[in-house]
């Protein structure tokens, strides 16, 4: 890895909860790659790994590619009454918080198409869906947000990456639930947006570091589709 | 883009992935997201914590006709708001802001310009046009500033900026960046509180090549 890129050069004077601490198994080549063509309307994975890819990947890849309305109730299964839970942990009262898992659930199936398993997991990108809602909501203001990056027709599906990726998320959440009750309420308050920037300070060690080393691989292999994609 | 050195500090990010920066603050932090892989990547980090929060919260149950509304939603095609795309030195979010129309620059003096973005009492987020070589005019703010290379590079007394660099100032830090020789120098800047004009406008008819 680049050393310039080297996490530890983040934010040198501010560092304190939430370092992104570099990983070990860093390296680009640490996993196997099986680049493949596919068609996006037919990603089909190996039998061996799409056992291991998680439901909920699967069912959103169902989604995006196929506009699987069953694939789509599943996730709304799942996610919604977690949703509603986790809104409703924010103080919004319980007809509000349904009001924004009913527009966060529609964007889902509306922004299917922007959802990349090489990126991230489901839940952070329902997150995100729902942070800026709760934003749009609460405060009347619109989240800046960065320039998407382009996908294009066709894109083929790494499994070994997005397997990698649920692991380290695994890893996350293993992380969060053996942090002391005190660290813990720290970091939930802090991703429920209860926290300003300055508040979040105290250190908690959460192992984000190797969790970014594998978004950073699912940017580069994009970055590196959309040059074979011009170039051919 | 591996030569940007100066990134988003962790606490500014996850405020940034929880959606509690104040919105000048967000803009920058969104621009310099655009023109940089690794942070993000780093949000995509903070969103998968932000995502694991989510999903270990205890679940309630929800409405019987819940489903069934999300459902009819499905074929209500959303109205699609403009896209913007980066334009020249101006990432997405700063098109964006500026609702894909050029910025309006007003002089300051000396050759510096800016275009106010946005002010309000939540902050206020500008564009900076200082020419090579040039002190950028020094400015009262209460509270954090960011400011963002989008063209060109400054340099002072924490380093060197250049396109993509992001400086994090606290109100505390004694700064006087000068523009680097060469091409002008355009930044975006985002403060917590309004700039005050009335102290730094006489300052630009002060010598500003003072290091």
């Amino acid at each position: 890895m680049d050393q310039k890129n080297d996490p530890k050069s983040f934010g040198s004077r501010n560092v304190g909860m939430l370092t992104l601490e570099p990983s070990s198994c860093d390296t680009p080549n640490s996993h196997a790659r099986h680049p493949r063509s596919m068609a996006r309307k037919k990603v089909r994975l190996p039998k061996q790994e799409s056992q291991q890819i998680s439901d909920q990947t699967s069912w959103m890849l169902a989604v995006r590619d196929a506009r699987d309305r069953q694939a789509f109730g599943r996730l709304f299964d799942y996610y919604a009454p977690r949703l509603k839970g986790f809104v409703m942990r924010t103080g919004v009262p319980a007809a509000q918080a349904e009001d924004i898992v009913q527009e966060v659930m529609i964007s889902v199936w509306h922004k299917a198409a922007q959802f990349d398993p090489h990126r991230a997991q489901v839940s952070s990108w329902i997150y995100q869906i729902a942070r800026n809602r709760q934003i749009d909501v609460l405060r009347k203001e619109n989240r800046p947000m960065p320039e998407e990056l382009m996908q294009d027709e066709v894109q083929t599906e790494d499994a070994s990456q997005i397997i990698a990726l649920e692991q380290e998320a695994d890893t996350l959440r293993q992380a969060l639930n053996t942090l002391k009750p005190g660290q813990r309420d720290m970091v939930e308050k802090a991703y429920l947006g209860e926290l300003s920037h300055s508040e979040i300070q105290e250190q908690t060690g959460l192992p984000l570091g190797t969790i970014k080393s594998r978004i950073r691989l699912g940017l580069e292999k994009l970055r590196h589709e959309l040059k074979d994609i011009r170039q051919s | 883009m591996t030569s940007i050195t100066h990134h988003i500090s962790p606490p500014l990010l996850a405020a940034y992935a929880a959606g509690t920066l104040p919105e000048p603050y967000a803009l920058v932090v969104a621009s310099h997201i655009s023109m940089c892989d690794d942070c993000r990547a780093a949000l995509g980090a903070h969103e998968a914590a932000g995502g694991a929060v989510m999903e270990s919260s205890a679940a309630q149950a929800v409405s019987d006709d819940l489903k069934a509304r999300v459902f009819d939603g499905l074929d209500i095609a959303p109205v699609a708001g403009p896209v913007y795309q980066k334009s020249g030195v101006f990432p997405a979010p700063v098109m964006e802001a500026l609702k894909g129309k050029p910025p309006k620059w007003k002089s300051l003096g000396f050759g510096v310009r800016q275009s106010v973005i946005s002010r309000s009492a939540a902050g206020s987020v500008r564009l900076l046009y200082i020419p090579g070589g040039q002190a950028v005019p020094e400015h009262s703010h209460n509270g954090l500033e960011l400011t963002l290379v989008l063209q060109g590079a400054f340099a002072d007394e924490d380093g060197r900026f250049g396109v993509g660099d992001l400086e994090i100032a606290d109100d505390d830090v004694q700064h006087t960046p000068m523009a680097e020789v060469g091409d002008a120098c355009i930044c975006l800047a985002a403060t917590g509180a309004p700039l005050r004009f009335a102290s730094w406008m006489p300052r630009l008819f002060q010598p500003l090549f003072r290091i």
